[in-house]
């Protein structure tokens, strides 16, 4: 032990002196690379501006500042709220009854193998189907309407969550079931304060992949049959060639795509704040 | 001593048998899944759900079964798995060597990563209109839809399986005289392989679904297109077969995903059985 830390005292100052060197290097690395983090985008940005405004006049290009313009004019605030309001109700309404469905299904399975086992062909190949095929189905057997809309989201974001879960749940250490059993813990206890979190960074995984699946369902689901929503206002800008507001349209559904998984990444960091820390102390 | 048979949910199969129940696990499967057809068929015969807009089980596949023979489901499937393969082919073409370039480079990752995390979260059927628009109503549109949405998974692993190399390894590699390229095609490429196939996994079941919703939106020849035809002509019947045919499309060829995933990391640490 104390030679151990004789060394490591005795080595202390050099690796001090070597890391500020290093620091030093790599701080100008680091802001080198900001900046670039920074100005490349904007460079892009820049050069379509320019290429649309300069060189090319592309009827179906339009220059930046026409598309920006557009923009700000279409969705601050008459279209916000008649397009993305409802598109992105009939989103969460969707992906919101395929967690409730998946975690729970999902847990059920996950806890008897037998019923894991007898169902897994079967979600094998509901899985399989390329979710946009069952569009046509859903607007045959239920009708064009919010609920198809939603039953749509809902149907093709159940599966994924629905075999993660399960997979999650029958992957739980048989350790922590030990100690629940002596503990006494029992019923819905035990799977809300066992099974639940120690399964959770797998349900996340899940969900994390089912979000995309779901916007993508939500956009051709409105494009399909709509009335409103950001989907429909997209495709029906192009069939009237409003150039200018089907590109803002796209913007928005860029940026909305992007939100949503950002804030579902913040609310993952949250949930699963302690599993991080139990990796971070592993690793060390 | 035997290799544990496991399903793809991981559960292992023999287990099953120790409990009073002596059914063979492979039974269980089967009797679900006659089960629902079952079901499928009773509903729709006596009428609990409308048999016109679901027919019984069995006339949709009988329905299958004689397009398939009759030849014309074929052309589709044809045109589906053309879109599907040029656009994870165009996608891997294009996404493998700008994610090696990245991984191996912080500066040129940091330059474009918010460009790369701004469109991979968008929902690319966002780009149906300007596609339609640009490229038209053929091939051209579904191909460049596949490929765009598939190209950010298989991009996004390559570069992180490329970052995440060993650099212990690469340090091996440079004392002992390897190049540039040696490196990469000897020690990067290999310990990136994991990643990038399950990239490929990915994308390829993202290059399908995008390939199928153009056919369905814009109306490129294919699958997509046959089933919304279909539905506008009330022949529902074809179009149930048409989506089972579709499903068919789908397993298969995660299927044979998997398998070349198996083949090629046979020596990977997550493909090892271990004996017990």
């Amino acid at each position: 032990m104390s030679v151990i830390s004789v060394i490591t005292k005795g080595h202390q100052p050099t690796v001090d002196v070597s890391s500020r060197r290093w620091s030093d290097a790599r701080w100008r690395r680091n802001a080198l690379g900001t900046t670039l983090e920074i100005l490349v985008p904007l460079a892009l940005l820049g050069i379509w501006e320019f290429v649309t405004t300069q060189l090319v006049h592309s009827f179906y290009f339009p220059p930046l500042h026409k598309i920006l313009s557009t923009l700000v004019d279409v969705w601050f605030f008459d279209h916000m709220k008649a397009d993305l309001v409802p598109s992105v109700a009939r989103l969460l309404v969707g992906y919101g009854i395929a967690v409730i469905l998946g975690v729970g299904i999902g847990a059920f399975l996950g806890l008897s193998r037998r019923a894991q086992i007898a169902v897994e062909p079967l979600i094998e190949f509901l899985r399989s189907i390329p979710p946009p095929a069952f569009l046509p189905a859903a607007m045959v057997i239920i009708g064009v309407d919010d609920g198809m809309r939603v039953f749509v989201i809902t149907f093709v974001c159940l599966w994924p969550i629905l075999l993660n879960t399960a997979d999650g749940i029958a992957g739980v250490d048989q350790g922590f079931l030990d100690t629940a059993k002596v503990f006494g813990i029992k019923g819905f206890e035990r799977f809300r304060r066992v099974l639940l979190p120690a399964a959770a960074p797998q349900i996340f995984a899940g969900m994390r992949t089912t979000l995309a699946i779901g916007l993508i369902l939500m956009v051709i689901s409105e494009m399909v049959a709509s009335i409103n929503g950001i989907g429909y206002f997209v495709l029906n800008s192009q069939r009237t060639f409003a150039i200018p507001e089907m590109w803002s349209g796209t913007i928005v559904l860029g940026v909305l795509g992007y939100l949503l998984n950002f804030m579902f990444l913040c609310v993952e960091r949250k949930a699963l704040h302690w599993h991080r820390g139990l990796k971070a102390g592993q690793n060390v | 001593m035997s290799a544990e048979v496991r399903s793809t949910l991981g559960v292992p199969l023999n287990e099953l048998n120790s409990g009073g129940f002596q059914l063979p696990s492979w039974c269980w499967p089967l009797i679900t899944v006659a089960v629902v057809l079952c079901f499928w068929e009773f509903c729709s015969r006596f009428g609990i759900i409308s048999s016109r807009f679901i027919p019984p089980m069995s006339v949709t596949f009988a329905k299958l079964g004689e397009e398939a023979l009759s030849g014309s489901l074929w052309p589709l499937v044809g045109d589906t798995l053309r879109g599907w393969a040029l656009g994870l082919g165009i996608a891997m073409g294009i996404g493998i060597p700008t994610g090696v370039l990245l991984g191996s480079s912080p500066l040129a990752y940091r330059s474009v990563r918010v460009i790369i995390e701004f469109l991979r979260p968008m929902p690319s059927v966002a780009l149906i209109p300007l596609t339609v628009l640009v490229f038209g109503i053929g091939l051209k549109s579904e191909v460049f839809l596949a490929a765009f949405a598939a190209l950010w998974p298989v991009l996004v692993q390559t570069l992180y399986g490329v970052a995440d190399t060993d650099p212990v390894a690469v340090d091996t590699g440079r004392a002992f005289g390897l190049n540039g390229w040696e490196r990469l095609y000897k020690i990067k490429l290999p310990s990136a392989l994991p990643y990038i196939l399950t990239g490929v996994r990915i994308s390829s079941a993202v290059s399908l679904i995008l390939a199928v919703t153009a056919e369905l939106i814009i109306g490129s020849p294919g699958l997509g297109q046959a089933i919304e035809a279909a539905r506008q002509g009330s022949a529902y019947d074809a179009m149930y077969a048409l989506i089972l045919a579709t499903g068919i499309l789908g397993y298969l060829l995660n299927i044979g995903i998997m398998r070349m995933q198996c083949r090629l990391l046979h020596w990977h640490q997550s493909q090892r059985r271990i004996a017990p």
